[in-house]
């Protein structure tokens, strides 16, 4: 039998109870928020459960917010062939917290949680070969921090003295640029700044 | 008497005319039988993720030309679909009967490629002269309705850039009338030819279970016997007003993979020929000034079309506050993006989701204990294409 995404909700939430901290349905996907600690429980929940069955992995991925404490969003993308529904599981942490690897439950998490270290330096405990996947051998930083610039550190050329492809620091010819074209009725950063410093002036 | 084995490491690649691309294989051989493949990828990663967080979202849309090549609007109709989630736009039926008839295009084109690769790789020359003359034909399509054969930036959040040129459609339905006839003759040539059924009957075996395990979509799963496609369990677009079927495979081999692709052909086929004869009429795109550029001749009278032209094409639009999950069936399997918006006309996040990814990430499990040969023979019946796998 078929269940919708509410009764999916329903039954997540009696299911794994305390685990789950926040469920939310957006476009017709659910959404639930979990801790580091119960990420493999939950994982292994959804994939076993009668009602659930999450058979499918379909990606890992991190979300970088600077800004927060809790700076890394884990998101893992499931798919149930058999309720035709997806479910995506969140959980927030910082950059010492190294969550468990779920490899053990689906084997295909394997390279998907090598690009999530590649990309942005988050380890998995229990990882059987965690090396980087995507950026060339011997690469330094992790890509896709916002706090990364967009080109780089360093750049390859064939150097015709040396017979060999060599590697230097990223030199621009011209500055970069990064143009805001927000409008600035509407807020751009600079204005926004601005009046929010003022709001604290006043206090 | 214990046998001593040596095993020998065997570099592949990264440029083999049969890895297909840029693809590295470390391969540890006991005599000719593989035991264990370590695939370095990677080697065509251009961060494409990272480009589009800093472009708007308009502009993103060429970055998913390039990733899977051969296929191109299927990957735009992914983003774009994201995108009218969050923005919650419908498109006009028009634009959605002509999105649905360029996917179709874009599948053939994939699996005419794939196809025809896959009896190269195994010893076969001539269909890939063959189809390539098709694959040809395809893309003047592709040329005549968004300018460029290969990199079409065509499809965009509301719709599709511009409307059919006139005369294209009866071009397609004098294609889609000759085409079969093609197919009939690669069959001809591969479905029992002695030695590609030698070469890829029982090679690279996939099971259910293990199709599900390792996160296989596409024919990779369909070739194992899991009846799923996207466009018909999740559809999205028209595609629930058109008849066709999903063939599925039973064995799970290349061979059944090949069987697979080719029976997705003539559907395309089908689907293709219907989106003609239904085509509405109407708007190809969603009115929404704040979406969708004006057209040209508004522009000279209309001051809130000139307006919005240029809010568009320097600020761009901004999509409110969301995550969200969209995915469309590529002709390799579950093409997925995954995005995230904070309110401003740029991505904060956009993840991108191949299906390559994971099917290339099966080799050493696929491979275990088969022969070198049959290396290539499995490299290409899981259609891998290096845009894609390493974005």
């Amino acid at each position: 039998m078929l269940i919708t995404v509410n009764d999916l909700e329903r039954t997540v939430n009696s299911g794994l109870t305390t685990a789950i901290k926040k469920s939310e349905i957006n476009f017709g996907q659910l959404f639930i928020d979990i801790d580091v600690e119960d990420l493999s429980s939950t994982i292994l929940y959804l994939k076993t459960n009668k009602k659930c069955k999450f058979k499918q992995l379909i990606d890992i991925t991190a979300v970088d917010y600077p800004e927060k404490e809790k700076r890394f969003q884990i998101v893992y993308l499931l798919l149930s062939h058999e309720n035709n529904l997806r479910i995506i599981v969140n959980l927030n942490i910082d950059e010492k917290t190294i969550p468990t690897s779920i490899t053990k439950i689906f084997p295909s998490a394997n390279w998907m949680e090598r690009e999530v270290f590649d990309m942005y330096g988050i380890s998995f405990e229990g990882h059987p070969d965690l090396r980087r996947i995507l950026t060339d051998y011997g690469f330094k930083g992790y890509p896709l921090r916002k706090d990364f610039p967009l080109t780089g550190h360093k750049e390859v050329r064939y150097s015709e003295d040396k017979k060999k492809v060599i590697y230097e620091t990223v030199k621009l010819e011209q500055e970069y640029r990064d143009f805001d074209f927000e409008s600035p009725w509407e807020g751009t950063k600079y204005i926004d700044e601005e009046t929010k410093k003022n709001k604290d002036m006043d206090k | 008497m214990v046998k001593q084995t040596k095993t020998m490491n065997l570099n592949f690649g990264p440029q083999h005319p049969a890895a297909h691309g840029v693809l590295r294989l470390i391969l540890e051989l006991d005599g000719e039988v593989v035991e264990k493949i370590d695939p370095h990828i990677g080697l065509l990663h251009r961060g494409t993720e990272k480009l589009i967080e800093h472009k708007t979202y308009m502009q993103a849309v060429p970055y998913f030309d390039r990733l899977d090549y051969v296929a191109p609007m299927n990957q735009e109709h992914a983003f774009a679909l994201a995108i009218e989630k969050i923005l919650n736009i419908e498109v006009p039926i028009r634009g959605q009967h002509i999105r649905v008839l360029f996917c179709e295009i874009g599948r053939i084109l994939s699996h005419l490629l794939n196809i025809t690769t896959q009896a190269l790789d195994v010893g076969a020359l001539t269909p890939s002269l063959w189809g390539f003359e098709e694959r040809e034909t395809l893309m003047t399509f592709y040329e005549r309705v968004s300018g460029s054969r290969l990199h079409a930036n065509y499809f965009r959040a509301g719709g599709v850039h511009k409307d059919l040129p006139r005369g294209l459609s009866d071009d397609i339905m004098q294609f889609c009338n000759t085409f079969p006839k093609v197919l009939d003759d690669l069959e001809i040539l591969l479905t029992d030819n002695r030695i590609f059924k030698q070469r890829n009957v029982d090679i690279g075996v996939v099971t259910k279970q293990e199709a599900l395990e390792h996160s296989f979509s596409g024919v990779m799963l369909r070739g194992s016997g899991v009846p799923w496609d996207l466009r018909k369990s999740q559809p999205y677009e028209c595609y629930k007003d058109f008849d066709f079927k999903i063939p599925v495979g039973k064995n799970g081999d290349c061979y059944d993979r090949y069987l697979c692709r080719m029976e997705e052909m003539r559907e395309s086929v089908k689907i293709i020929k219907n989106c003609i004869k239904k085509m509405p009429s109407g708007p190809v795109k969603s009115v929404d000034g704040k979406i969708t550029p004006p057209k040209r001749e508004d522009l000279k009278n209309s001051m809130e079309a000139l307006i919005h032209h240029f809010k568009l094409f320097s600020e761009g639009y901004r999509v409110p506050r969301g995550e969200v999950y969209a995915a469309v069936e590529a002709p390799k399997g579950e093409f997925g993006v995954y995005l995230i918006s904070d309110g401003s006309n740029k991505p904060y996040k956009c993840k991108i989701r191949a299906p390559g990814f994971s099917h290339l990430q099966a080799m050493d499990y696929l491979l275990k204990g088969h022969m070198l040969a049959d290396v290539p023979a499995v490299l290409g019946s899981l259609d891998i294409v290096f845009g894609e796998v390493d974005r």
